[in-house]
């Protein structure tokens, strides 16, 4: 065999494989176990379905990291789970490739997608996955009775002992409102306001001597554990997870719930957009939102789906409705984190509850 | 001619300026040139081995930094997505009142933002000055996808009467250049008012120069911390026979090998108020059960467990120096009458400060930018300025006040640096 010949068929048999294979889907997600829900619930299936490969890459931050690949004009992930509100901040500043919401699959009952989502947890550039909730917490087997409003909170006379809340403006300032009778359809109108703002602060003075501060997810389920506290705010999949799989005592007060909804955005110069926003569609269908609801404990953010949602996955008895915050019973007195209010006051307020953290000790 | 006439040669050489000129190599070239060409080549060859490590500093390290830092001061934002309005800026004086002229280069500008999608960013920006007009400009971008009518002062401010505020306008008037200080006024808790003056922020907005003096303050009481607990245990790693010096060696290096995590929840399971210090300490009657003692989500806890997690920076250092220490110094010093005390204060200790000079500078510069630490185990108290940089470089995304109080911090610590040149002497490090 001459030997130009030789090299063409060697190109050609190192070109096949390449040609062949369909592209890969590259999702930034957070990790852990949520990015584990998202293998086990979106990716294989879709794998499955349609063949294309998906790979999902854990990120500590994936806005900013979005961020910094946009603006630096070489993006290498077609996806990315985000906030809502990180959603909205990077769909404005342009960082974010539209979503036509007629290409999103229909509800089970065949109502269009955009009146089968949750209100207002769509976006331009947003379509969601699931809705996690900020709650209060409870040891059951602790003395002292059980919570019953969110008021019960702030009040450390009627139940001693300290608080475990988390040290950022967001969800606790709301919480503080919810805590002294301000109705959830109010808070932001009450928050925009000066005084309303005092109001939450004053409320926050209450419990200021009792309070113990966390960051991270896993601490409050550990105050709880060790007896730190005696009741905490914290987000609900990780009290489920004690709950289930740990089997401990631990109860979630539902009332003043704060929830916010996680999804899918695709970054501007994502390298295969049509794909991704094939899995944007596939994923959010109400059967695989449903499916997802079993692996962790955060709701579909779909109506047709809540009645689709079986049992956890995991230990494959467990009812998972009363566990998710987008169940009707557990969605009495709840309030959806306005993404308006966090992205014009972010800074402005993250900046006043440091100082009023400072202050808390002199 | 010259070379022709046979006393020439006699007449120069007896001057003795030929014969030195005439020193060559074996392959007749002048030694001067062939040792300077010999000399650079030798030059060439060490800078190029350098060559990649200098090329790894700069793309890494020098340009990312120079980038960052160039953020504090500059953001384009404004200006570079509002150019109409940016020029009304630069042709009218300061404090002039928007006009129409004004109010129409805003209309088309707005408009134009919305279509190219960049109003978020102009909204953005304006909003870091004045909280809360991001939704302004989002908003008005909406209302403004079909154009403005004129008269534009009255279509917008129909839109919206914000637009009307004159703080607003100065805002942008400040916006409409890209170089700004406002990114360091406001990372040492100043701000602009209405005159365009200096100004001290509202009083519950005050945070970052409390959070500069507080890291610097901690971070001094890590080092002495460190100091105090490291030191003998250095000097009883120098003495002690090389196979016990060894184990103990282990036993400081072992945290180094731990995640940063499990040893931060390692304290925390020891310190907290059901934990096993007050556990103990209940059980032995020291203190009742309402009295247990709070030594964890405070600056004690923060102090605690950094001082342990730095320890190693700076005993490493401090051994390495103690080592090399001749033991018959202090015993001279004995023999000759001094005391212990004076021995040790007067003789060894002075032999020791290369090494706590550079555990020191390490512990301090490394305290100063700790912040997974702070954030699990410093509560509402044990805060850091580094805290702040994390939070906005990662959830409100503003990059600029995030260099700007990074450049504040480094600022600083090369103050501090320059300082303690003056006072210690770089030169007299050693750092292992």
């Amino acid at each position: 065999m001459p030997l130009p010949r030789r090299l063409a068929l060697t190109a050609l048999l190192v070109a096949l494989p390449l040609s062949g294979r369909a592209a890969e889907l590259k999702v930034l997600s957070w990790g852990g176990e949520f990015s584990a829900a998202q293998q086990a619930a979106f990716a294989r299936p879709f794998t499955q379905a349609t063949g294309i490969a998906v790979d999902i890459v854990d990120a500590e931050s994936p806005t900013a990291l979005i961020k910094s690949q946009v603006t630096a004009g070489n993006v290498t992930f077609d996806l990315a789970s985000v906030g809502l509100a990180d959603a909205v901040r990077l769909c404005d500043e342009g960082l974010a490739l539209p979503i036509d919401h007629r290409a999103l699959a229909p509800g089970a009952d065949g109502s269009p997608a955009a009146q089968d989502f949750l209100p207002g947890t769509l976006g331009p550039c947003f379509v969601p996955t699931d809705v996690y909730a900020t709650v209060i917490a409870y040891d059951a087997s602790r003395p002292g009775g059980a919570p019953q409003t969110i008021a019960d909170f702030f009040d450390v006379t009627l139940f001693p002992g300290r608080r475990g809340l988390l040290k950022e403006p967001r969800f606790t300032l709301e919480m503080a409102l919810m805590g002294d009778g301000v109705p959830a359809d109010q808070v932001y109108a009450t928050l925009s306001t000066p005084q309303g703002l005092d109001r939450a602060f004053a409320k926050l003075d209450q419990i200021r001597r009792n309070a113990v501060w966390w960051e991270a997810g896993s601490q409050p389920v550990q105050l709880l554990a060790d007896g730190e506290v005696a009741m905490t705010m914290a987000y609900n999949g990780r009290i489920f997870a004690a709950q289930i799989d740990e089997d401990r005592p631990f109860r979630i007060l539902w009332d003043g719930q704060v929830y916010e909804t996680e999804g899918w955005m695709i970054p501007k110069g994502a390298p295969n957009p049509e794909e991704a926003l094939r899995f944007v569609a596939w994923t959010t269908a109400p059967e695989p939102l449903a499916r997802a609801a079993e692996q962790l404990s955060y709701g579909p953010p779909r109506r047709s789906s809540q009645a689709l949602v079986g049992v956890y996955a995991r230990d494959g008895k467990t009812p998972m409705a009363p566990h998710l915050p987008t169940t009707p019973e557990n969605m009495k007195n709840a309030l959806a984190i306005d993404t308006g209010f966090w992205v014009d006051h972010d800074a402005e307020l993250t900046e006043r509850f440091a100082a009023w953290l400072a202050g808390a000790d002199e | 001619m010259a070379a022709l006439d046979p006393h020439a040669a006699v007449v120069t050489g007896a001057t003795g300026a030929v014969p030195v000129a005439a020193l060559t190599t074996a392959d007749g070239r002048p030694l001067a040139r062939a040792l300077a060409i010999s000399s650079r080549r030798a030059r060439r060859r060490a800078f190029l081995l350098v060559l990649p490590l200098l090329a790894f500093v700069l793309i890494t390290f020098v340009v990312p930094i120079g980038q960052m830092l160039h953020r504090s001061m500059y953001n384009d934002g404004f200006a570079a997505n509002m150019p109409q309005v940016s020029q009304w800026f630069a042709d009218t004086p300061p404090g002039t009142e928007p006009d129409e002229a004004a109010f129409a280069a805003l209309a088309a500008d707005l408009t134009a933002a919305a279509e190219a999608k960049t109003i978020g960013i102009v909204g953005t920006r304006i909003n870091y000055d004045v909280p809360g007009t991001r939704s302004l400009f989002t908003a008005t971008g909406r209302k403004a996808r079909g154009g403005f009518e004129p008269p534009y002062k009255a279509a917008l401010l129909d839109a919206d009467e914000k637009w009307g505020d004159l703080r607003l306008w100065r805002v942008m008037r400040n916006a409409s250049t890209a170089y700004t200080s406002n990114f360091y006024l406001a990372a040492v808790d100043r701000t602009r008012d209405d005159e365009g003056r200096i100004v001290m922020a509202p009083a519950q907005q005050q945070v970052y120069v409390m959070l500069f003096q507080r890291t610097l303050v901690l971070s001094l009481l890590i080092t002495l911390t460190t100091f105090l607990l490291g030191f003998p245990i250095a000097h009883l790693l120098a003495t002690l026979p090389m196979r016990r010096s060894n184990l103990l060696m282990i036993l400081v290096l072992l945290p180094f090998w731990t995640s940063l995590l499990v040893r931060t929840t390692a304290w925390m399971v020891l310190l907290q108020q059901q934990g096993v210090i007050n556990d103990l300490l209940v059980w032995m009657g020291a203190i009742d059960e309402q009295g247990r003692l709070s030594m964890m989500y405070n600056q004690i806890g923060t102090v605690i467990a950094m001082t342990h997690i730095l320890l190693p920076f700076m005993i490493l250092p401090l051994y390495s120096v103690m080592r090399t220490i001749n033991p018959s110094y202090v015993r001279a010093a004995r023999s000759l009458g001094a005391t212990s005390w004076t021995a040790f204060r007067r003789v060894y200790f002075p032999q020791t400060l290369p090494g706590l000079g550079a555990g020191a500078l390490l512990v301090f510069i490394l305290a100063v930018g700790y912040y997974i630490t702070p954030a699990l185990v410093g509560g509402s108290s044990g805060q850091l300025i580094s805290n702040m940089i994390a939070m906005h470089m990662t959830e409100t995304l503003n990059w600029s006040m995030a260099a700007a109080l990074a450049a504040l911090l480094l600022g600083g610590v090369l103050v501090l640096y320059w300082v303690y040149d003056r006072l210690v002497g770089i030169d007299n490090l050693k750092l292992g």
